[in-house]
């Protein structure tokens, strides 16, 4: 017995956590806005979900047995997040084609061309998202009402949403609480703050993610938009509605949050979130696109190389 | 709030399953073998030949040189031969093979159980005493302890920190040597603050220990100067630069001693060892090991001497069980794991610990994901998988930017990385690549 004693390095125990287990936590931390989306967009919600999530999934599965002739990494939970979170990104009444299109792109091209989970540059579902609407303008922007538990799907009637709005300069805006439990129009799971933000605490009491990237984007926004709301508030509107409108807490709480793409030092996390939520404000407020989080969170992954680079994490006994 | 070092750090499971067991004492075996290398430094140079009669605290191994330590024989008997012997490293290395006859210890030894406190001697004497017993760190590093209570010219010693953290899972060797030596631990802090010439000395016990805590909280009242402080669960609380920010709040820099700021560092078990050494002439023959394992039936805390096979000590704990996967000298997250339970327990045995093969086998790796928990939970600010990459490439001047050679090697980011990724495995090898490269570059 003794010949077959393990001979192998400390540390001799490992404490437990894997790939999977952070990836099927962002999952359950998404299930409230999940719901929600289902509720107040129903079939649409259902439908656009369910071919986002198949289509990512037998994408990366297919790149990986024929292509790259790997063993398939389908089964670490990855490809199903980036299935949710690009449906999440989108408009409920978004045709099938589209969404495999896109669905292609965030997997195909922002993820398995790099080499797959943990090299990619951008986040896989933001480059679907970002992809569809420069190629889908039209249809990536007309957003259907929300109707409690609607059975259409690309039929439905469409309206404005909140940020469209305001780049028109229309005041009426949907009241709080509906921005809050999520009665108005949007992609499908940015709507609902309340159902994010639950998400938010789970990730954190999990610690699968620190505050400091949603605390640093929410932060920057609230604080910039404020300066122009005291500046001017009758072509500013005031910070909460920036909060709460558009995809802003869906960014900041899982797409800005995504390990791979985003910095590993804490102070980088902080510099990387300002900058969300700095190039986020700038483009709301003074571009010609009337949301700008996906925009913005892609131009900060491109800088998380060089942040790294820059910002180390403190040093034990270092300045 | 209790305070903690203020860097990364991980809580594993402690499983303390040794915990409030009484010390007891392991029967003396046939035969013991020796290590003349027990110590960080130069090995000792054999001073009996084949066929010398030695008794209980004889010398049989003089400092090889000034980071050394003496080694004394644990027995009374004959020596057999001067042979290489496997030993914890892994390696045959030089070591005195002696057969025990009866326990007939020196006389210089006072072997009465009585406190005594008082110690006249100067910091020169107490030093020279400290030298000759052979004394090393008693935590598992085992470096030669006078030559941390000698520092460089134009440095003071402020205060004394005695690590009483134990923060290794398992290991209770200390808290139980605590619990039923405390007066002459304390006796000994005193004679360590004497060899130091220091008015201060804190002694540093983890929460998880809270009748350790309140034991010698009571026990300090009768000295000066010496405090207890309790800290918060948390590895690798006992580094040595880990516990000196945890209690004083200063970061020893890259390099650098902890004399730097003010600092000398001993392990509870090594004051208790230079208690035995002054107050005593007791040289340092003995020590208490835990020997643990959630497969055992019967964990202890064992008085053993050194020398003594590891497999006496497995079957006082009730036998090696079936399927087991590693004998680990040590702790879980720093031990070693060894190649024979035939190896000798030596000065730093703080610990054997039995897992099975389902609790230490290492699950398949995968790409790294970028998570930065081994970022968040690395004790010195460092980058792992930066490290680990940085070695993979052999970019070693990348690796020397960020600070590969301050590695503590405490392994939590191994232990945390959600991929299974041997991170520590990398650095170590370019820890050690790198530090030949510098000492090379100085040359």
């Amino acid at each position: 017995m003794e010949n077959k004693l393990i001979i192998s390095p400390s540390p001799h125990i490992h404490g437990g956590d894997s790939i999977q287990k952070n990836m099927y936590g962002v999952l359950i931390a998404l299930i409230p806005a999940m719901l929600v989306s289902f509720y107040y967009f129903g079939l649409g919600a259902l439908i656009v979900s369910a071919v986002s999530i198949t289509s990512c999934v037998m994408i990366e599965y297919l790149i990986g047995k024929f292509l790259l002739k790997k063993e398939a990494t389908i089964s670490d939970g990855s490809a199903i997040l980036t299935g949710i979170l690009l449906a999440f990104n989108l408009p409920s009444n978004l045709p099938v084609w589209i969404i495999i299109i896109g669905a292609f792109a965030a997997i195909g091209i922002g993820k398995m061309a790099f080499g797959g989970l943990g090299k990619n540059i951008f986040n896989p579902a933001l480059a679907g998202r970002v992809f569809l609407l420069i190629s889908f303008p039209a249809q990536m922007t007309t957003w259907p009402v929300p109707e409690p538990m609607s059975m259409h799907y690309t039929d439905g009637q469409t309206g404005a949403t909140v940020l469209s709005l305001l780049n028109e300069g229309i005041s009426e805006l949907p009241s709080y609480t509906d921005m809050l439990s999520g009665n108005m129009g949007g992609s499908l799971g940015e709507v609902s703050a309340i159902a994010l933000l639950l998400g938010l605490v789970y990730l954190l009491v999990r610690k699968i993610i620190t505050w400091h990237i949603p605390v640093a984007i929410i932060g920057t926004v609230a604080i910039f938009t404020g300066i122009m709301y005291g500046v001017d508030p009758y072509s500013y509107a005031n910070p909460l509605v920036h909060l709460l409108s558009g995809g802003l807490l869906l960014g900041a709480v899982f797409m800005a949050t995504d390990y791979t793409t985003s910095p590993m030092s804490k102070t980088g996390m902080l510099v990387y979130g300002v900058g969300i939520g700095l190039l986020t404000t700038v483009i709301r407020l003074f571009g010609s696109y009337p949301e700008g989080v996906s925009f913005a969170i892609l131009i900060m992954n491109a800088f998380t190389p060089l942040i790294n680079n820059y910002i180390k994490p403190k040093h034990f006994g270092g300045k | 709030m209790l305070r903690t070092f203020r860097i990364g750090g991980i809580h594993p499971p402690e499983s303390k399953l040794s915990a409030g067991k009484k010390i007891s004492l392991l029967d003396i075996p046939e035969q013991v073998i020796i290590p003349l290398a027990q110590h960080i430094g130069a090995p000792a140079q054999a001073v009996v030949k084949k066929g010398d009669v030695v008794k209980t605290g004889t010398l049989i191994g003089k400092a090889g040189g000034f980071v050394s330590a003496n080694i004394h024989s644990s027995v009374s008997g004959k020596v057999t031969k001067i042979d290489n012997a496997l030993d914890a490293s892994g390696y045959k290395r030089p070591a005195v093979f002696i057969d025990v006859e009866g326990d007939e210890w020196e006389e210089s030894i006072d072997r009465n159980g009585n406190l005594i406190k008082e110690c006249n001697l100067s910091p020169k004497e107490i030093i020279n005493k400290i030298t000759e017993a052979g004394i090393v760190g008693m935590g598992g590093a085992t470096f030669p302890t006078q030559v941390k209570l000698m520092p460089p010219p134009g440095n003071k010693a402020e205060l004394l920190i005695i690590n009483a953290a134990e923060c290794e899972p398992y290991l209770t060797s200390d808290h139980s040597l605590m619990m039923e030596k405390g007066e002459e631990i304390i006796a000994g802090i005193s004679i360590l603050m004497k060899a130091i010439d220091t008015k201060r000395a804190v002694i540093g016990i983890e929460h998880n220990k809270p009748d350790a805590i309140a034991h010698f909280s009571n026990l300090v009242k009768g000295y000066a100067g010496m405090e207890v402080m309790p800290l918060k669960s948390r590895y690798p609380q006992g580094g040595e630069k880990q516990l000196i920010d945890a209690v004083i709040r200063r970061q020893v820099k890259s390099g650098a001693l902890p004399i730097s700021v003010g600092a000398v560092v001993q392990n509870v078990g090594t004051a208790f060892a230079v208690y035995e050494a002054v107050q005593k002439n007791k040289p340092l023959i003995e020590r208490v090991v835990t020997v643990t394992g959630k497969n055992l039936s019967n964990p202890s805390n064992l008085l053993v001497r050194i020398g003594t096979p590891i497999r006496n000590l497995i079957d006082a704990a009730g036998g090696l069980p079936e399927h087991t996967g590693k004998i680990i000298g040590g702790g879980p997250m720093m031990g070693k794991a060894l190649i024979s339970a035939d190896v000798p327990a030596t000065k730093g045995s703080s610990g054997i610990l039995i897992l099975s093969h389902e609790e230490t086998i290492r699950k398949p790796m995968y790409e790294c994901i970028r998570c930065a928990k081994c970022v968040n939970v690395c004790p010195m600010g460092l980058n792992p998988t930066l490290l680990m990459d940085a070695t993979d490439f052999k970019d070693w001047e990348l690796a020397e930017k960020n600070y590969i050679v301050d590695c503590i090697e405490c392994g939590s980011c191994s232990y945390t990385c959600p991929a299974n990724r041997v991170l520590l495995d990398y650095i170590r090898l370019g820890k050690g690549k790198v530090m030949g490269i510098i000492r090379a570059r100085k040359s």
